[in-house]
């Protein structure tokens, strides 16, 4: 299967092709891909070199003279590295710009903590604005991505991963699609994590919920299901465990509930090796998922 | 062109010497120390002979632009934009007061004719760097992007990034404006233009208060270069 990132520039290249307003800016992480676009549009296709902080902030000085910026490299690189530029050029200077990352929490586990930001998406969550798409697999990234840019001036972050499921589903770009239904607990599965999550939640009685736009957070949604299913929630998340349970508990707020947060450990792990070894180490193989969204949703333990 | 030193908003005329008064309305003092004044000739000079922006054109694409990098300290900036017509001379002094839209750091959302948001050092270059990509990428070759920075801002290395970038990739609309009031607390004679020479920038060091020194340096040709302007002025510590 190919990856997300591989239906990335070809997808874009197509946007530039139709759309005069597109532009793509990178800081050299993926620019041969972009080799065809740059020969076709060399003013609309820049590369700043390994600058990041100018990479946001001369997207941002494009978009504040009308251009639709696209802006891509690893999410380390791009959210974390040039926050203040996400914050300030773009947020405060109330413009707009599709920042598309690779790498992801862990998609290169030879390469280290370097190349990991599992924090990418709980940063976002502390600026206003802000549209979060988590594609789960390749057709999804690449309706996503049309999504984001079509966007008109919404600041919107798409990130990409090469952990992805089998099959990919259709995506509306806002609400929460569900996947299976129960009527004892409701488990939220954010992107790539759909098939660990229904695997490891087979025999269960719970509804699926399956995330690929996790911001806004689609709170009717969540309500919706946990009338049937009840209010225990299990939210399965591809980066920082608990970035979305405030959101859970602000949807819920005037009714009992519980949530858990799962997800990518804070701890620094100082590992190496594959993704599959990294999915495991954080608990979110199918195996660890069942036992820990079993615990959470299955019925009290006897008392003694 | 002629020299026009003088402007006319609702049949009121401000001129240079208009200044110290406007930004008095702000400070409750026509007197100020060279720091409040250090980037006062620089943007008179810009705003009344140079830049083609006007409040009449603050949406056209064509204008010229000016990005005001050095937020802090910016009741020269609010003097210039009232004497100029962008924003009514009564709301200066409001200035810092939560109703008023002129802040001690300005917000491009709430100030007329301010292009960019300003406070947080080192972030103008870069984004005036994007706004030369961007007017370019639409084929508008005529407009100028002005930046104004401070010698100590320039310790940001932000800044590096854009400088670095803008002249081999020959932005020749780009310029930029450095006030050097000797702030930085490291830094040596000839640094600043010399940095912006090395990496490929046409760079002139200029009298920061000398309006006519100022005037030839801003329009100085730069083929295929951008350009940067080193306006010195007293030292803040002096």
């Amino acid at each position: 299967m190919d990856t997300m990132r591989d239906r990335f520039a070809p997808a874009v290249t197509r946007l530039l092709d139709e759309d005069p307003r597109v532009a793509v800016v990178l800081a050299e992480i993926g620019v041969a891909d972009f080799t065809e676009a740059l020969r076709q549009h060399p003013d609309r296709v820049v590369n700043v070199g390994i600058r990041e902080q100018l990479l946001v902030g001369a997207a941002a000085g494009m978009a504040l003279t009308g251009l639709r910026p696209v802006v891509h490299t690893f999410a380390s690189f791009l959210v974390e590295r040039p926050f203040e530029q996400v914050k300030l050029d773009l947020g405060h200077q109330d413009v707009g710009a599709v920042l598309v990352s690779a790498a992801a929490s862990f998609d290169w586990p030879a390469g280290g903590y370097t190349h990991m930001a599992p924090g990418d998406v709980a940063l976002l969550d502390t600026l206003d604005g802000w549209t979060v798409h988590v594609p789960g697999h390749p057709d999804e990234a690449e309706t996503l991505l049309r999504r984001a840019v079509a966007a008109g001036d919404d600041k919107v972050y798409v990130r990409l991963s090469l952990q992805a499921n089998a099959r990919g589903l259709p995506v509306d770009g806002g609400r929460f699609r569900t996947v299976r239904e129960g009527r004892s607990g409701v488990v939220v599965a954010v992107g790539p994590l759909l098939d660990a999550v229904l695997e490891a939640t087979e025999g269960l009685d719970v509804t699926v919920l399956y995330a690929t736009t996790v911001r806004p957070f689609d709170a009717a949604g969540l309500r919706r299901a946990t009338g049937a299913a009840g209010a225990d929630v299990v939210l399965v998340e591809p980066y920082l465990a608990g970035t979305s349970t405030a959101a859970a508990n602000d949807a819920l707020a005037d009714v009992p509930h519980r949530v858990l947060g799962l997800g990518v450990g804070r701890a620094e792990l100082r590992r190496y090796g594959r993704i599959d070894e990294h999915v495991a180490a954080h608990g979110l193989d199918a195996r660890s998922l069942r036992a820990r969204i079993g615990g959470f949703v299955g019925p009290a333990p006897e008392r003694a | 062109m002629g020299r026009m030193t003088i402007t006319e908003e609702h049949a009121r005329a401000y001129g240079f010497t208009d200044l110290p008064a406007l930004m008095g309305l702000m400070t409750g003092d026509e007197k100020h120390g060279p720091a409040a004044t250090s980037t006062l000739d620089v943007l008179w000079v810009l705003y009344d002979r140079v830049l083609r922006a006007g409040p009449e054109r603050m949406d056209d694409p064509g204008r010229d632009r000016f990005l005001l990098s050095k937020g802090h300290g910016p009741m020269a900036y609010y003097a210039v934009l009232a004497a100029k017509g962008f924003l009514p001379v009564d709301w200066l002094p409001g200035f810092g007061s939560y109703d008023s839209p002129l802040g001690h750091h300005p917000d491009r959302v709430l100030v007329p004719g301010a292009e960019i948001g300003s406070g947080s050092l080192g972030h103008g270059l870069p984004i005036a760097v994007g706004t030369a990509l961007g007017l370019r990428a639409q084929g508008l070759h005529e407009p100028r992007v002005w930046t104004l920075v401070g010698d100590a801002e320039l310790d940001e290395g932000s800044n590096h990034e854009a400088i670095a970038f803008a002249g081999p990739a020959g932005l020749d609309r780009l310029h930029t404006v450095v006030v050097d009031n000797a702030s930085a607390s490291y830094a040596r004679p000839g640094g600043i233009a010399a940095r912006f020479e090395a990496a490929g920038w046409s760079a002139l060091t200029v009298d920061g208060r000398d309006h006519e020194a100022l005037y030839a340096a801003f329009t100085a040709p730069h083929p295929g270069r951008p350009h940067a302007v080193v306006a010195r002025v007293e030292p803040k510590t002096a």
